[in-house]
C-alpha cells in the first residue's frame, strides 16, 4: 500500500498545530490517491503524542531514543532516511518551520526526491505533484510542479490549513522502529534553548495597538507614530525590519518569529503583509491598514484599507482623536 | 578565516507595482530596482566582521545575470576580497537546487573555513540553497542564524525557532550557515570604497568552466517547474476609505466611534 508520511514536529513536550495541519491537508490527499497516512514521530519519551496521532493517522512509526530528545537535523536525517528506505513514501509532508527548514532540503537531497518548500497547496495529477507556493513577499502566486519522480517531498506553510479531527477517530496502529542511530551526532549539538529577553511591554494585553512596518522609512519618523498610539491609548507594535535595525525592542515585533497579538484594533503603518507578519495579528478584532501600494497583500487581511501616504494620514488622525478627546472632559 | 558567501540579485518589490509577463511563467523585470537580497545583505556583513576580527578573506558568488554584477561590486565595496559570477544561459530556470549544485561545482574547488548565505532569498523564498549545499560538500550546516560564536574547530550558533524562541547549538567547521535578518547591521558603504571596488576584478564562469552536465542545471537538473504565476485570489478584501487625509481620517474616527474605541 503506498503511503503519505507526515513528520509530526514537537518541541518542548507540545506537538506543535502545524503537525495536525499538516495531517488534515494528507488526510485529504491520502483518501484520493488511496493511500495510507502515515505519522513519523521521532524523539525521546514521546509515546504520549503517538497516542494523539492515531486519531488522525492510519498508524504512526514511533522512533525513541535518547539521542533524540532535542531536535538535530542530522540525527533525524539518519534516522528517516533508514525509513524511507524501506517504506518508500510517495509523499512526505514536513512543515515549513525553524525545523522543517533545517531538515528537508538536505535529506530531499540526499534521498534524491524532490522538494518544494513553502507550499499553500498540493494536489496530485495523476502521478504529478501540483504545488501553489508564493513569491515576492504573497504579491505573486505561484503554480508549480515537481519533477517525476516515485516519491515527492514538500513543506508547507503555517496556517495554510485549518485543523479538522477526521469525521471518525482513525484508530490507528503504533508501530515501533528500533532506532538505527549507533552512535552520538558530533557534527551539530544541541546545547540550550535561549529564551527571549524578560521584561519590556507585554503587546499580547494591549487592547489597541499601533503596528509600524518599513514604511515609516526612519528611526526619526518613530515619535509620529508614537503620538498617535498614545493618543487613542494604545501601544506601538511593528514588523521585523524594525527590530532588525534596531528602532524597536524585539518585543514589539508581531509575526511568527515575534508575538501573536488579538487586539481590539490593530492598525498597521507601511506593512506590506508578509504572511509571517500576518500570522501574528490576522485574529484581530478589527484592522485598518495604511499603505501606499494598492496591490500591498495587508489589504486582503484589513476590514479597513487606505491607500495612502502613512504621514498624510497620522497627524488628522491624531489631531481629530485629541479634539474628540477635549471634547469629552 | 577564508569565508564564501553567496549572495542573489533580487528585484525589490515592496513598494513595486508587479506585472506578470506574457509567458505567465514570471514577472516583467523591467522597471524593477535590483540590490543585494536583503538576508544575503546580512549574511556578507556578518563574513567581513569575522574577517574583521579574525582576518583571512571574503569571497562573494553568485548564479546569475550579468546584470548581478553590481550586487558583487557592492560585497566589494563592502568588504569582500574576490567575486566570482556564474552565468551561463543553460542556467536559465534553474530552481534553488540547481543552483546550489552550480554553487557546489565551483566551491569544492575552493578552499573555505565558513559558507554563509542567506536564510532565504526574498523573490521565492526557498530557504533550499544553503542546506543542500552543504549536504553536497559534506560539512554540517544550520539554518536561521542569529548568532555565530568561534571556538577550537567549531562554531556555537544561535538558531531561530519560533515566537523568539532560539536554540544554541554547536556545530563543527567548515560548516554552513545561513543567517537570518537583524543578525548585525550592515554597514553603508562610502564613495571611496565603490570607487575602489569598481577596478576589482570578477571572475566570470559557465558551464564549461565548473564541469557540470547540462542536464543538472535549468529546468532538466531542477526539482521544480514553474506552470504559472497569478495573482493571489482575494480572500477577504478591505474596503477601500476615499477622499483627502482630512475626509479619511474622519471616516477612521466614525469607524472607531461605532465600536466603542475611542
Ligand atoms: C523565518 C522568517 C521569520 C519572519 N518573522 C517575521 C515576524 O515575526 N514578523 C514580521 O513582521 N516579519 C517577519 N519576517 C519578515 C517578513 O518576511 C517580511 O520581510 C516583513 O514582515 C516585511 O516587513 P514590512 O512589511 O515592514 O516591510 P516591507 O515588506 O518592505 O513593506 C513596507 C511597506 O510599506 C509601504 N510604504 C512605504 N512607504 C510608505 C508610506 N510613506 N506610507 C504608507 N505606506 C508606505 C510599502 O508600500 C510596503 O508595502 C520573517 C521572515 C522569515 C524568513
Amino acid at each position: 500500500m503506498a503511503e503519505i508520511f507526515v513528520l509530526a514536529e514537537h518541541r518542548q513536550g507540545q506537538l506543535r498545530d502545524i503537525t495536525f495541519e499538516m495531517l488534515t491537508k494528507a488526510r485529504e490527499l491520502a483518501e484520493k490517491t488511496n493511500a495510507d497516512l502515515t505519522a513519523v514521530l521521532l524523539g525521546k519519551n514521546v509515546r504520549e503524542h503517538a497516542k494523539n496521532l492515531v486519531e488522525y493517522a492510519k498508524r504512526v512509526l514511533l522512533v525513541e531514543d535518547d539521542k533524540l530528545e532535542h531536535f538535530n537535523s542530522d540525527a533525524y536525517q539518519k534516522v528517516l532516511s533508514h525509513i524511507f528506505k524501506e517504506r518508500k513514501p510517495i509523499l512526505t509532508v514536513i512543515g515549513h518551520t525553524s525545523y522543517g527548514v533545517e531538515l528537508a532540503p538536505r535529506l530531499a537531497a540526499a534521498l534524491n526526491v524532490p522538494l518544494a518548500t513553502d507550499c499553500i497547496d498540493l494536489a496530485f495529477e495523476g502521478d504529478a505533484l501540483t504545488v501553489t507556493r508564493q513569491m515576492y513577499g504573497g504579491k505573486v502566486n505561484v503554480k508549480a510542479v515537481l519533477r517525476k519522480a516515485e516519491g515527492y517531498m514538500v513543506t508547507v506553510r503555517q496556517a495554510a490549513f485549518q485543523v479538522q479531527k477526521p469525521p471518525t477517530p482513525s484508530n490507528g496502529e503504533i508501530e515501533e522502529i528500533p532506532s538505527p542511530l549507533t552512535e552520538e551526532i558530533t557534527t551539530k549539538r544541541f546545547l540550550q534553548y535561549v529564551l527571549p529577553p524578560p521584561g519590556g511591554v507585554d503587546i499580547t494585553a494591549a487592547e489597541v495597538l499601533v503596528g509600524i512596518g518599513r514604511g515609516i522609512k526612519d528611526q526619526s519618523n518613530i515619535p509620529i507614530v508614537e503620538e498617535l498610539a498614545k493618543s487613542i491609548g494604545g501601544v506601538l507594535a511593528c514588523s521585523r525590519p524594525i527590530v532588525d535595525k534596531g528602532w524597536l525592542p524585539s518585543d514589539r515585533q508581531v509575526g511568527i518569529s515575534g508575538k501573536t497579538v488579538k487586539p481590539k484594533l490593530y492598525i498597521a503603518l507601511g506593512i506590506s503583509g508578509a504572511f509571517q507578519h500576518v500570522l501574528g495579528m490576522k485574529n484581530s478584532d478589527l484592522i485598518i491598514a495604511v499603505n501606499k501600494d494598492p496591490k500591498a497583500p495587508i489589504f486582503s487581511f484589513s476590514d479597513y484599507g487606505i491607500v495612502e501616504d502613512l504621514f498624510k494620514i497620522v497627524p488628522p488622525l491624531r489631531n481629530k482623536i485629541n479634539e474628540l478627546k477635549a471634547q469629552k472632559t | 578565516m577564508d569565508i564564501i558567501v553567496c549572495v542573489k540579485h533580487v528585484p525589490e518589490t515592496a513598494e513595486a507595482e508587479l506585472k506578470i509577463d506574457a509567458s505567465g511563467k514570471t514577472i516583467e523585470k523591467t522597471g524593477l530596482v535590483f540590490d543585494i537580497n536583503e538576508w544575503d545583505d546580512y549574511a556578507l556583513e556578518e563574513a567581513v566582521r569575522i574577517k574583521e576580527k579574525f582576518s583571512g578573506t571574503v569571497t562573494a558568488i553568485t548564479v546569475g545575470p550579468e546584470d548581478s554584477d553590481s550586487t558583487l561590486r557592492k560585497c566589494l565595496a563592502r568588504g569582500a576580497d574576490k567575486a566570482i559570477r556564474l552565468t551561463d544561459l543553460k542556467f536559465t530556470n534553474s530552481d534553488a537546487y540547481a543552483t546550489a549544485k552550480i554553487l557546489y561545482s565551483i566551491i569544492k574547488n575552493l578552499h573555505f573555513d565558513l559558507i554563509l548565505t542567506g536564510a532565504q532569498a526574498g523573490d521565492d523564498g526557498s530557504a533550499v540553497v544553503g542546506p543542500v549545499l552543504a549536504g553536497l560538500l559534506g560539512v554540517p550546516h544550520a539554518t536561521m542564524v542569529k548568532k555565530i560564536e568561534f571556538g577550537e574547530g567549531k562554531a556555537v550558533v544561535n538558531r531561530e525557532l519560533e515566537g523568539g524562541l532560539e536554540e544554541r547549538l554547536e556545530v563543527k567547521l567548515p560548516a554552513v550557515f545561513t543567517v537570518q535578518t537583524g543578525i548585525n547591521e550592515p554597514r553603508y558603504v562610502s564613495i571611496m570604497g565603490i570607487r575602489k571596488a569598481m577596478q576589482k576584478e570578477i571572475r566570470v564562469m559557465g558551464l564549461a568552466d565548473i564541469g557540470l552536465n547540462e542536464s543538472e542545471v535549468g529546468e532538466a537538473g531542477s526539482w521544480l517547474k514553474i506552470e504559472k504565476l497569478y495573482v493571489p485570489p482575494v480572500e477577504k478584501q478591505a474596503e477601500f476609505l476615499q477622499g483627502s487625509p482630512d475626509e479619511i481620517a474622519t471616516k477612521i474616527i466614525e469607524i472607531l466611534k461605532s465600536r466603542g474605541l475611542v
